[in-house]
C-alpha cells in the first residue's frame, strides 16, 4: 500500500479526574489511507469518541493527550502550535458530529456558517463564499438551495440540519473527515439517504474518512476498514468482510453474536457477561480477561499485542498464536 | 384488549384569536392485541407510537376512539374504576435514567406501586420487592442502592421489575433498549423473553429497531404519521411485505453483514417524513412511495386484510411485488450468523 494519509502511533489520551486518572484512548495505533473509509467501532465509553478529538486536537478539559504521535501527511499534529492547527482544522481535516444542533449557531443562518471556512481559510470573498455555499447546499441535495441558505437552522429537519453540516464540512475540501456518530440522531430513512449522500461525496472528491459509531449495521454498510476498541485500546483490526466473516478477538465475535440477527423468534440470544470495566483502574493483562470465556492465566498478566494473524488483519488476543 | 377507532390530536395554538391547527399524532387506528402474544409497533419519530403507547394505559385520553381492556372499554371509566385495570398494566420507558426517581432508592422506587394498590403488610412489602428483584437477575445488595449507583443495564432492570410487581397483564414496552449497548441489549431481550414465557405477560413492544423487533414479536404493526400501515405476523411481515413503507423500512435499515451493501438494495428510500400537523391527503405516504398512482393522491386506503391476518392499507397491496427488497434481507436476517 502507498503512505497513509493519516497514522496514529501509540496515542494515549487521558482525562484527570477528582475521582482518578481516566485512561480513555491508551496507546491506539492506526494508519487511515487515501480514499478509505476506516472504521472505529465499540461501546459506549470505550474511548472512540476521545480518539475522534484527538485527531484534531479538540479534547475538552480535563482531557489531555499525554503521549504518542498523530502524524498526517509526514507533520506530526502533536507538535504544531494552536495557531499551525488552526489551519489544519477545517481545512484539511474536517468533522462531523452526532447532533447538528448543537454544532450549528443557531444566530447565523447555515448560507452564512457554510460560506464562513472558505472566507477564513482562503481569504474568499463574502460574495463568491455564499455563491459557493449555495452551490454546496444543492450538492447535499437540499431542495431550494437560495432558499434553504437563508433558513435558520431552527427551521430545519433534523435530516437536513446533518446535510447542511456535510456541505459546511466539505466546503474547503478537505482531505480527511472524521464523523462521529454522524447518524445517530436521524431516522432509518434518513440515515440511509445521509449515508449514501456521505460516501458519494466522499467518492467523487477522493476523501478519506473516519467513521466513529457504535453500530455494526453501519460499519457493515459503508467502510472498507474496521477497528474494534474496548476500554480505550483497539482488540481487533482489519477489512470489513474479514473481520465480519472471521472475527478473532472474543470481544469481537461476542458482539456480532449477541445481535439479534441469525436467530428464531425469542430464541435465547449470545450474551457476554459482565460490564466494560472502569477506565480509572482497569482489569490488568487483557483488559477484556474479567468477561472472557476462554481467559488463561497469561491474559490476567500480560496485555496481548496486536499481532497479524491473516495479511492485514490484527487482533490483539493470545488464544490464535 | 382491543383498540378501535382511535385519535389522539393535540392542538397547535398559532395565536390568540386564531384557531389552533391539529397535530394527527394518531389517525384512527384499530388493532387487537393477544393474550400472551407481543405486537410490536414500528415506525420512525412522529408517527405516533408513543403516544398510541400512552393513550392505550390512558395516562392520556384520547380524542375519539375505544380501547376495550378484557371486554370493558377504559375510555369512559371513572377515576377510582381506572386504578383497578392500571394494576393489570405496567409501562418500561427508553431511558431509565430519567423515568427513575435519582432520590428514592431501589426498595423504594419497587414498594411505591405495591403501597398505592393498597398493600401494606410490611414483611409482604419486603417479600415482594425481593422477589421481583431476583426475577429480572438483580439481588438484595441493590435494594439500598440509588439510580446513579446502577448501570444502564440494571437502571432498565429496576424500571422492568417496577413494570411488573404488581402481576400485571400487559406491559408496555417503549424502546426499551435504544439506550443501551449492544452487549447489554441482549440481556434485556433475554430477560424480557423469560419474563414473558414464566410470568404469561402480554408485550406491547415500541421501537425504531427492525431488527430487535422482529426477535420479540407475534405480530407486527407498522405505524406512518399516525396512521397503522401494515400489520402482520413478525416473519411474515418481514418475508412478505405488502406496504411500500414497509418495504422502504426494511430496505433502509443497516445489515451487519458486509456482503449485502446499501448500493446492492438500496432504492426505495426517498424523502423524509412530512410534518404531522398537514399530513399529505389521500394516502399519508404517496409523496415519498415510487408507487404512487392518482388514485392514492385522492382516497385514502383501508386496511384490508390479504390473507393469513395480514392486514394492508394500500390501494396496490394485491398487484404490487416488493419481495426483491424483502425476500434478500430475509435471508440475511436469519442465515447470517457468527458461528
Amino acid at each position: 500500500m502507498t503512505d497513509p494519509l493519516l497514522r496514529v502511533v501509540d496515542l494515549k489520551t487521558y482525562y484527570r479526574t477528582s475521582a482518578g486518572l481516566v485512561r480513555a484512548v491508551d496507546g491506539v495505533s492506526f494508519e487511515v489511507y487515501k480514499d478509505e473509509t476506516f472504521c472505529v467501532v465499540g461501546e459506549s465509553g470505550c474511548g472512540k469518541s476521545t480518539l475522534a478529538l484527538s485527531i484534531i486536537r479538540l479534547v475538552p478539559y480535563p482531557g489531555e493527550i499525554v503521549g504518542g504521535k498523530i502524524i498526517y501527511r509526514g507533520t506530526d499534529l502533536l507538535k504544531l502550535p494552536e495557531s499551525e492547527m488552526r489551519k489544519i482544522r477545517g481545512k484539511e481535516i474536517a468533522m462531523i458530529f452526532q447532533n447538528p444542533m448543537n454544532s450549528l449557531n443557531p444566530v447565523f443562518t447555515i448560507g452564512f456558517q457554510i460560506a464562513e471556512p472558505p472566507v477564513i481559510h482562503f481569504n474568499m470573498d463574502g460574495r463568491s463564499a455564499w455563491r459557493r455555499a449555495v452551490e454546496l447546499i444543492g450538492k447535499v441535495r437540499m431542495p431550494d438551495p437560495e432558499v434553504r441558505a437563508r433558513n435558520y437552522p431552527h427551521v430545519l429537519s433534523g435530516g437536513m440540519r446533518q446535510r447542511s453540516m456535510i456541505a459546511m464540512m466539505i466546503s474547503c475540501e478537505p482531505k480527511l473527515l472524521l464523523a462521529d456518530e454522524p447518524t445517530t440522531s436521524v431516522d432509518v430513512t434518513v440515515q440511509a439517504q445521509l449515508l449514501n449522500l456521505l460516501m458519494n461525496i466522499k467518492r467523487e472528491r477522493r476523501m478519506s474518512m473516519v467513521l466513529i459509531t457504535h453500530n455494526f449495521g453501519l460499519v457493515a454498510e459503508v467502510c472498507n476498514r474496521v477497528a474494534v476498541m474496548y476500554a480505550g485500546k483497539i482488540v481487533e483490526l482489519g477489512p470489513v468482510r474479514e473481520v465480519f466473516r472471521n472475527p478473532v478477538h472474543p470481544y469481537t465475535r461476542g458482539l456480532m453474536k449477541c445481535l439479534p440477527i441469525g436467530t428464531k423468534r425469542k430464541e435465547q440470544l449470545y450474551v457476554i457477561p459482565g460490564q466494560p470495566p472502569n477506565l480509572i483502574e482497569p482489569p490488568p493483562g487483557c483488559r477484556f480477561h474479567p468477561r472472557c470465556p476462554h481467559a488463561m492465566e497469561k491474559c490476567k498478566k500480560e496485555e496481548p499485542p496486536l499481532t497479524e494473524v491473516e495479511p492485514n488483519h490484527y487482533v490483539a488476543c493470545y488464544l490464535r498464536r | 384488549m382491543t383498540v378501535e377507532g382511535l385519535r389522539k390530536y393535540f392542538p397547535v395554538k398559532k395565536g390568540f384569536f386564531k384557531k389552533p391547527d391539529w397535530i394527527r399524532a394518531v389517525d384512527d387506528v384499530t388493532f387487537q392485541v393477544f393474550k400472551g402474544e407481543t405486537l410490536g409497533i414500528v415506525g420512525e419519530s412522529g408517527s405516533g407510537k408513543t403516544t398510541l403507547a400512552k393513550l392505550i394505559l390512558r395516562l392520556i385520553d384520547p380524542t375519539t376512539g375505544k380501547i376495550y381492556f378484557d371486554g370493558t372499554d377504559i375510555v369512559g371509566v371513572s377515576k377510582k374504576e381506572l386504578r383497578k385495570y392500571r394494576r393489570r398494566m405496567g409501562i418500561v420507558f427508553q431511558d431509565p435514567s430519567a423515568s427513575l426517581n435519582p432520590r428514592m432508592s431501589i426498595e423504594e422506587t419497587l414498594r411505591r406501586p405495591l403501597i398505592v394498590h393498597g398493600i401494606k403488610d410490611r414483611e409482604e412489602v419486603r417479600r415482594r420487592v425481593l422477589d421481583i428483584l431476583q426475577k429480572v437477575g438483580l439481588g438484595k445488595e441493590h435494594m439500598k442502592k440509588y439510580p446513579h449507583q446502577l448501570s444502564g443495564g440494571q437502571q432498565q432492570r429496576v424500571a422492568i421489575a417496577r413494570a411488573i410487581i404488581l402481576n400485571p397483564d400487559l406491559v408496555v414496552l417503549d424502546e426499551p433498549t435504544s439506550s443501551l449497548d449492544v452487549s447489554i441489549q441482549a440481556q434485556i431481550l433475554n430477560l424480557l423473553v423469560k419474563l414473558q414465557h414464566d410470568l404469561n405477560l402480554t408485550y406491547i413492544f415500541i421501537s425504531h429497531d427492525l431488527l430487535t423487533v422482529r426477535y420479540v414479536s407475534d405480530r407486527i404493526a407498522v405505524m406512518y404519521l399516525g396512521k397503522l400501515v401494515e400489520i402482520a405476523e413478525a416473519d411474515e411481515l418481514f418475508y412478505n411485505a405488502k406496504h411500500p413503507y414497509t418495504a422502504t423500512l426494511l430496505s433502509a435499515a443497516p445489515i451487519p453483514n458486509p456482503e449485502v451493501r446499501y448500493v446492492k438494495r438500496f432504492s426505495l428510500v426517498r424523502g423524509e417524513p412530512p410534518s404531522p400537523i398537514n399530513p399529505p391527503p389521500g394516502c399519508r405516504f404517496h409523496p415519498r412511495c415510487p408507487y404512487a398512482i392518482s388514485r392514492c393522491r385522492t382516497k385514502e386506503p383501508v386496511l384490508k386484510d390479504v390473507g393469513g391476518g395480514h392486514y394492508v392499507a394500500c390501494h396496490r397491496a394485491e398487484e404490487l411485488d416488493l419481495s426483491e427488497y424483502t425476500s434478500g434481507l430475509w435471508k440475511i436476517i436469519t442465515e447470517s450468523r457468527v458461528s
